[in-house]
C-alpha cells in the first residue's frame, strides 16, 4: 500500500490510534476544570490557564526537591495531589476577592480574569525566571511501552490517559452522586429557589470556583511530562481549553468528553494526512461551521432560562 | 540578578580605582586619550556625546514571551560594555546604556527604537532578537540613521546599511552541517520539521535546494508546527512510517520542549534516529531536559564548551557575574561580540558618527572573540566557522565537527 508494507502500515494505524486518544485525555484534561466554571457558573475564566500553571511550578518545584532527598520515583503521585490544593485553595481565595463581587456583570469577570492572568504570570516571572523549565520525571514515566518491536506507546501518554480517566469519573461522581454535586447542580439550575430551601449559594459559588482551579491544577501538573513549564505556558492551553467547553456545549459534562474526544480525533488524523497546520486549519473550520449550525454545542444545557 | 552582577562591578570598579591610585600613571595616560580625541570633532551629528560619557541602547524583550531567549542577551551585552568601560571605555569615553523594553511586542519595538535615536541620540543600539522585531525596528534605524548589532542567527535575505549582524545567516549555518550529516552517516533521505514561520522556512527552504541539488538525497516530508503547539503524536508517527536517514529540525520556543520529550518517548532517541537541529543552544536544553537530547546534533557557529583561551575567559567571566549556574548559547556570545565590534568601529573611524563608524568596520578581524576569529564582511555580517556539537546528558555539546570559515552570503544565489 502506497510503497509500504502492510506491517508497517498496521503498526502506524496503532500508534495513531494512540496518539488520538493520548491527544483527547489531554484536550479532556485541559477542558474539565473550565468546563465546571463556565458551564455550572457562567464566569469566563481567562485565569484558567494560569491555574495550570500553577500546578505545573508546584509539580517542577517538587521535583527539585524529590532530587534532594533523591525520592524522584515516587514524589509524583503527591506532586498531582499537591498541585490540586494549592490550585484549590488560590481558586478560593480569587473567588472570595475578585470573582463573587462580579456574578452580575459577566463580561467584567472576561476582563477581571484576564487582568489576573496577567498579574499572575508576572509573578511567575519574578518567582521562577523567565526561562522554561523541566521536572525531573521518574524513571516509570520516561520511554515507551512495547507490545511489538516495532509499536512504541509512549508511557507519558498512558499515564496522562489514565490520570484524565480518574479525573473524570472522580468529577462525574462527585457532581451526581454526592451532596455536593447536587447542591451545585441547584444552584445552577434555580439560584433563588436553591438559597430558599437552605443551600449556602455563596459557599456554593466558592467551592465550585475552587474545584474547577484545582482540576485545572492536576492538568498542569501532569502536563510537565509531555512539555515544559514558563511563565506564559498557560496562554497556550487557554484558547484550546475554550474550544472544547463551548464546541461541546457550555452546561454539559457529557458535552465536554464528546468534544474533547471528536476534536482530538479529527485534528490527530487530518494532521497525519495532511501537514500538521494545514490539520489544525481544517479542525477549526469544521469546528466553526457545526457552531454556525448548532450555537449551543454539541450537548444543549438543559437549564431552565 | 542585576542587584549581584551591579554590585560585583561596583566591587571591581572600587578595586579598579584603588589600583589606579597606586598606579596613577596608566590610567591617566587612558583619560587622556578624551584628550586626543575632542568631543566637537568626534562627534559632528548631535549624538549623545560627551568628553567623559558616551550613550548606547540596549533593546531587547525584557518581559513577555521572548524574555526566555533575549534575557542571555542582554547579559552578555551588559557585561561586554562593562569590560570595555573597566578597559577605559570608547576613545576615553565611559560607556552608559539606556535600556528599553520590547516586551516581545513588534511594533514596542520600533517604538523604542525611535525613542533611543530621537530622544536619547544612543550613538549604538544592541538589540532585537526575533526577526519579526528587526523588521520592525529597521525603517526607524535607516530613517534615523542608526546604528544597530544585531545578535541572532536568522535567515538571511537581509543587508542594510544601518545593521551589522552578528549572529550567522541562513546559509553559513545549514549548508556545511547538512554536508556533514550526509557524508558522516551516509544520508539520503531528511525529514525536515520547523516551527510556522519565517525563519525556519527560509531555512528549510535553502535546506531542501541543498539536499536535493547538491548531496543528491531526498527529502521524504516538510512539516510545519504552529509556534506553542505541544502536540506532536501524528508528526512522530509519520516520520516513523517514513524512516528518514536524518531529521532536520528548527522547532522553537515552548514546542520545542514538547518535540524533543514525545519524540524519545515514542521511542525514537539518539540510537534510532539520527537529527540535526538548528533551533537548539544551550538555552534551550536547560528547559529541554538533557536526557531528551543526548546524542542528537546542533548546528552552531559556538557551544559553551568551545575549547580555546578566549572562551574559558569569557565563560568564565560570564559566570562570575551572572552565577555559577548560567549557561551560553550561541546568541548569546553573539550578542557579547556587538558592542566590541562597535568600539572596534569607532575607533577606526576615529570618531562616533554612525556613517564614518559603518564604514570603518567591514574588514576588521575581532580576534578575541569567544568562539575565536571572526572578520567583518562588506556585507555587514561575519565571517565565521559552522561548529556540529552532539549533546550530552548534562546539557552541554562535545564538539564533533568544525568547519572552516565561512562566508557570508545572506542573498544565495540558486536557493531563493
Amino acid at each position: 500500500m502506497f510503497g509500504y508494507s502492510m506491517e508497517d502500515v498496521g503498526n502506524i494505524v496503532v500508534m495513531q490510534g494512540f496518539s488520538g486518544l493520548s491527544l483527547f485525555s489531554v484536550l479532556l484534561l485541559m477542558a474539565l476544570g473550565l468546563a465546571i466554571i463556565f458551564g455550572q457558573m457562567g464566569v469566563i475564566n481567562m485565569a484558567h490557564g494560569e491555574f495550570m500553571t500553577v500546578g505545573a511550578y508546584t509539580t517542577v518545584f517538587l521535583s527539585k526537591m524529590a532530587v534532594e532527598f533523591d525520592i524522584v520515583n515516587s514524589y509524583f503521585i503527591f506532586a498531582i495531589i499537591a498541585a490540586f490544593i494549592l490550585a484549590f485553595f488560590i481558586g478560593y481565595f480569587v473567588e472570595y476577592a475578585l470573582i463573587r463581587h462580579l456574578y452580575k456583570r459577566p463580561l467584567d469577570t472576561l476582563l477581571a480574569t484576564w487582568g489576573l492572568s496577567l498579574v499572575m504570570q508576572q509573578i511567575f516571572r519574578s518567582t521562577f525566571g523567565a526561562k522554561e523549565v523541566s521536572a525531573e520525571l521518574p524513571e516509570w514515566l520516561l520511554g515507551s511501552f512495547k507490545p511489538t518491536p516495532d509499536i512504541d506507546i509512549p508511557i507519558n501518554g498512558v499515564f496522562v490517559m489514565g490520570l484524565a480517566l480518574i479525573v473524570t469519573v472522580g468529577v462525574y461522581l462527585f457532581m451526581f452522586r454526592s451532596r455536593g454535586g447536587l447542591r451545585i447542580r441547584a444552584t445552577v439550575q434555580n439560584r433563588m429557589m436553591a438559597g430558599a430551601v437552605g443551600i449556602n449559594t455563596q459557599k456554593v459559588d466558592r467551592l465550585t470556583f475552587a474545584l474547577g482551579c484545582g482540576i485545572a491544577g492536576v492538568a498542569g501538573a501532569a502536563f510537565t511530562t509531555i512539555a515544559s513549564t514558563g511563565p506564559t505556558t498557560g496562554s497556550l492551553y487557554i484558547v484550546d481549553s475554550f474550544m472544547v467547553v463551548v464546541f461541546g456545549g457550555a452546561a454539559s459534562l457529557m458535552g465536554t468528553i464528546a468534544s474533547a474526544f471528536g476534536i482530538a480525533q479529527a485534528q490527530s488524523i487530518l494532521q497525519f494526512f495532511m501537514t500538521s497546520s494545514m490539520g489544525k486549519v481544517s479542525t477549526l473550520m469544521t469546528i466553526v461551521i457545526i457552531l454556525m449550525m448548532r450555537p449551543e454545542g454539541l450537548f444543549a444545557s438543559k437549564v431552565r432560562k | 540578578m542585576s542587584n549581584i552582577d551591579k554590585n560585583q562591578f561596583v566591587k571591581k570598579s572600587m578595586v579598579l580605582s584603588a589600583l589606579s591610585l597606586a598606579l596613577s600613571l596608566p590610567i591617566y595616560v587612558d583619560t587622556s586619550v578624551a584628550g586626543d580625541f575632542p568631543t566637537a570633532k568626534v562627534n559632528t551629528t548631535g549624538l549623545s556625546v560627551t568628553d567623559d560619557v558616551v550613550k548606547v541602547g540596549i533593546l531587547h524583550s525584557a518581559t513577555g514571551t521572548m524574555a526566555i531567549s533575549e534575557t542571555g542577551s542582554i547579559q552578555a551585552e551588559k557585561l561586554a560594555i562593562a569590560q570595555i568601560n573597566e578597559a577605559g571605555g570608547v576613545l576615553g569615553r565611559k560607556i552608559e546604556v539606556i535600556q528599553e523594553d520590547g516586551a516581545s511586542d513588534w511594533p514596542t519595538f520600533a517604538e523604542k527604537s525611535k525613542k533611543l535615536l530621537e530622544n536619547d541620540k544612543v550613538a549604538a543600539v544592541f538589540g532585537c532578537w526575533t526577526s519579526a522585531s528587526r523588521k520592525a525596528a529597521l525603517p526607524v534605524f535607516e530613517k534615523d540613521n542608526g546604528l544597530l548589532f544585531y545578535p541572532t542567527f536568522y535567515e538571511g535575505l537581509e543587508q542594510s546599511k544601518n545593521v551589522f549582524y552578528t549572529g550567522q545567516e541562513a546559509t553559513q549555518q545549514i549548508l556545511a552541517g547538512l554536508d556533514w550529516i550526509a557524508k558522516e552517516k551516509k544520508a539520503k533521505t531528511f525529514y525536515l520539521i520547523g516551527s510556522d514561520y519565517i525563519w525556519p522556512r527560509t531555512s528549510m527552504k535553502i535546506a531542501r535546494k541543498h539536499i536535493e541539488q547538491h548531496l543528491g538525497g531526498t527529502v521524504v516530508g516538510e512539516e510545519y508546527v504552529a509556534l506553542g503547539d505541544t502536540q506532536f503524536g501524528s508528526v512522530i508517527n509519520k516520520i516513523k512510517l517514513e524512516k528518514p536517514d536524518v531529521i532536520y529540525a528548527a522547532v522553537v520556543g515552548g514546542s520545542n520542549v514538547a518535540w524533543f520529550k514525545q519524540l524519545n518517548a515514542a521511542g525514537l532517541n539518539a540510537k534510532k534516529q539520527n537529527m540535526l537541529t538548528i533551533s537548539v543552544t544551550e538555552d534551550e536544553v536547560l528547559g529541554i531536559g538533557g536526557e531528551n537530547l543526548e546524542g542528537f546534533y546542533s548546528a552552531m557557529k559556538y557551544f559553551q564548551s568551545l575549547k580555546n583561551s578566549n572562551n574559558d575567559k569569557f565563560v568564565a567571566e560570564f559566570k562570575k557575574a551572572y552565577g555559577e549556574k548560567a549557561v551560553i548559547g550561541d546568541v548569546t556570545q553573539a550578542a557579547y561580540l556587538g558592542p566590541w565590534l562597535w568600539k572596534a568601529a569607532v575607533e577606526r573611524a576615529g570618531s562616533f558618527d554612525v556613517d564614518k563608524a559603518v564604514a570603518a568596520l567591514p574588514g576588521y578581524e575581532l580576534t578575541t572573540a569567544p568562539e575565536g576569529y571572526v572578520k567583518v564582511d562588506p556585507n555587514h555580517h561575519l565571517l565565521s566557522k559552522l561548529r556540529i556539537g552532539q549533546w550530552r546528558k548534562d546539557g552541554q555539546a562535545d564538539m564533533v565537527y568544525e568547519s572552516g570559515l565561512i562566508n557570508p552570503d545572506p542573498f544565495p544565489k540558486g536557493y531563493q
